[in-house]
């Protein structure tokens, strides 16, 4: 106590104020000449890259953006239809199966957790080679299936699911479900998701953007400029046909980075909530 | 009763069902066939029929002995290394910082959602934007260092490799500490408060208490932390591929880079690709088994000691039993 008195507490709480006000001016920063350059003029950028003020050419960066290969309403519409099948996906599945683990008792169910604890951690992407090629052999590269399906297999969701249900989880509603004729799937679909809300929820947000901002597995599978998603369009930016044109690249940039804006504001409280939910799982 | 829990079982092995079918498929079987493909001659666009070669770890070897992948490797501990440890220490000062309740900082929550938020955005859509950021000889970071006088010539950040090596971890670091620093405090918070009202009460100092209950209490959060990010780092494609495509003159190229580049680029070496994943796999699997360990189901390993034991003792008791009637 004495120590902690000799440095005045006024002190410690500037310091803390200014170092988190410019982390998170390091959050925005780039964020914010972004949105500023998307409505600037190539020849205003090249004469000084950051402004405070938007300019007037945003309807010229438009245009010049539309003019080439960048389709950003395509893009939107096929990360939209992965990201929300894949996440409809991984939530009602990695449920199903997290019940499955929680409510009934069966032999396999403890040598079967620890087979999902075990996986886990097992990253696609060393695996892309064989998933590749092995799409490639039964014709479904340029489409989006080999987005969504893997999702039915979530480990780390099943395992957060299996948490979950064991904390809220009663046997006596399933029961008297029972007692009233209810088949198990319908008590599944219509008394165990309600309960579960909060969770999925939670899951599913996360969901949804780990499927949105993939990266890998679509650059490998979609090579048909119509099926490209949103990520895949960003990485057209860094080709030649965009070099000089500094308004349209900002602009398209803004343009992906506009609805998970949206969409992580509206969300903020549940996403950080989320994360540390995730780091207490253990 | 016996006959209705006996009915009910099957629902648990339906229930999984899905998830082990999409298992197989998806994981299980792509993951033998880059096994497979490691021990053949699989290469060329196109191609699907391939042969086992005469030596089944000819590809590994070669790779072994490619100058490429083992700069690969090293590019990848090095850009690692470099944003994990000025992030745990960042996202550890402020979770700290954020949960001390004599200090009280205000506008936690406004803090917390600016400095994860990076953490959501697409990381294709930041390398990008990274590379135009650090654009040559006009770009926002050279024209910030010029008119605050700390150069006077633009640098060329784009030809330098050790530069772009830190630029990258640069971006990675400003990606995850927001995230880390979450976990931390979490992890802060779940530690029992009457721990720090008593060493109050004991006179200890802000620094002590850090160091005898904060670090010691989230010792498991921390390596989680640390594995984590590890298997994600070993991992890293995005960032260094779109910032540079693994350059300039390969500095960037990290081990998933070289993996995508033996693959999908010039003469589609599935073979190589499929064995140096392997041995990245191979990696992370250690790492992996490291993580498993440590979070393994405490609570479940005790329960089932402690049945076993009862199994034991009520044998034990029917075995003494049987002796005394036999006697």
């Amino acid at each position: 106590m004495k120590r902690e008195a000799s440095i005045p507490r006024g002190a410690t709480k500037t310091v803390i104020y200014v170092a988190c006000v410019f982390l998170s001016l390091l959050s925005i920063f780039p964020f914010w000449v972004m949105f500023i350059n998307a409505t600037r003029g190539t020849y205003e950028i090249q004469q000084s890259s950051i402004a405070l003020l938007p300019s007037s050419h945003l309807l010229d960066n438009v245009r010049i953006l539309l003019g080439k290969s960048f389709n950003p309403l395509t893009g939107l519409m096929n990360s939209l239809i992965i990201s929300c099948s894949a996440t409809l996906c991984a939530v009602y599945f990695s449920s199903l199966t997290a019940y499955g683990l929680a409510a009934y008792s069966w032999k396999m169910r403890q040598p079967f957790f620890t087979f999902i604890m075990a996986v886990l951690m097992i990253p696609a992407q060393v695996a892309a080679i064989g998933f590749y090629k092995f799409i490639y052999a039964i014709h479904l590269t340029n489409t989006f299936w080999p987005l969504i399906l893997p999702a039915i297999a979530s480990p780390a969701m099943v395992f957060f699911m299996r948490q979950y249900l064991l904390g809220t989880l009663s046997l006596d509603i399933v029961n008297s479900a029972r007692i009233d004729g209810a088949g198990e799937l319908y008590t599944f679909n219509r008394i165990i998701l309600p309960i579960m809300k909060p969770a999925l929820a939670t899951q599913a947000i996360f969901s949804f953007v780990f499927s949105w901002n993939n990266f890998f597995i679509p650059l490998i599978l979609l090579t048909d400029s119509k099926k490209y998603t949103m990520p895949i369009m960003v990485s057209l930016l860094r080709g030649d046909i965009y070099r000089t044109e500094y308004g349209s690249v900002y602009l398209a940039l803004a343009l992906t980075v506009l609805p998970l804006f949206v969409f992580y504001f509206a969300l903020s409280k549940y996403i950080i909530g989320g994360v540390a939910l995730g780091a207490l799982k253990e | 009763m016996r006959r209705r829990s006996v009915s009910y079982a099957k629902y648990g092995y339906l229930f999984s069902l899905p998830f082990v079918l999409a298992f197989l498929v998806f994981s299980l079987y792509p993951l033998i066939y880059t096994v497979v493909i490691g021990f053949t001659d699989l290469r060329g666009l196109a191609k699907t029929t391939f042969a086992f070669l005469a030596d089944p770890f000819l590809n590994y070897k070669t790779m072994l002995q490619t100058a490429a992948f083992r700069l690969s490797l090293s590019n990848t501990a090095i850009i690692w290394v470099v944003n994990f440890i000025p992030q745990v220490l960042l996202a550890l000062l402020l979770a700290v910082w954020f949960t001390n309740r004599r200090l009280k900082v205000r506008g936690q929550g406004a803090f917390k959602v600016l400095i994860y938020m990076p953490n959501i955005i697409t990381a294709a859509t930041i390398a990008v934007l990274f590379n135009t950021l650090f654009g040559y000889p006009k770009g926002p970071v050279n024209d910030i260092l010029q008119s605050l006088g700390l150069i006077h010539t633009p640098l060329n950040f784009p030809l330098q490799g050790w530069t772009s090596r830190y630029v990258v971890s640069f971006i990675q670091f400003w990606l995850w500490y927001g995230n880390t620093m979450i976990v931390l405090i979490a992890g802060i918070l779940g530690i029992s408060p009457t721990l720090f009202e008593s060493a109050e009460i004991d006179g200890a100092s802000s620094f002590q208490a850090f160091f005898r209950i904060t670090l010691p209490s989230i010792r498991t959060i921390i390596l989680y932390t640390l594995v984590t990010s590890l298997i994600g780092g070993l991992q890293m494609f995005d960032i260094p591929w779109l910032y540079q495509f693994g350059g300039p003159d390969q500095a960037t190229m990290t081990a998933a880079v070289f993996i995508y580049r033996q693959a999908f680029s010039g003469s589609y070496l599935y073979n190589r690709a499929a064995a140096a994943s392997m041995m990245l796999f191979v990696i992370i699997s250690i790492f992996a088994g490291i993580l498993f360990y440590i979070l393994r189901d405490k609570d479940a390993i005790v329960l089932n000691k402690q049945r076993k034991a009862l199994i034991r003792e009520a044998k034990a008791a029917a075995k003494l039993a049987g002796e005394g009637a036999a006697t």
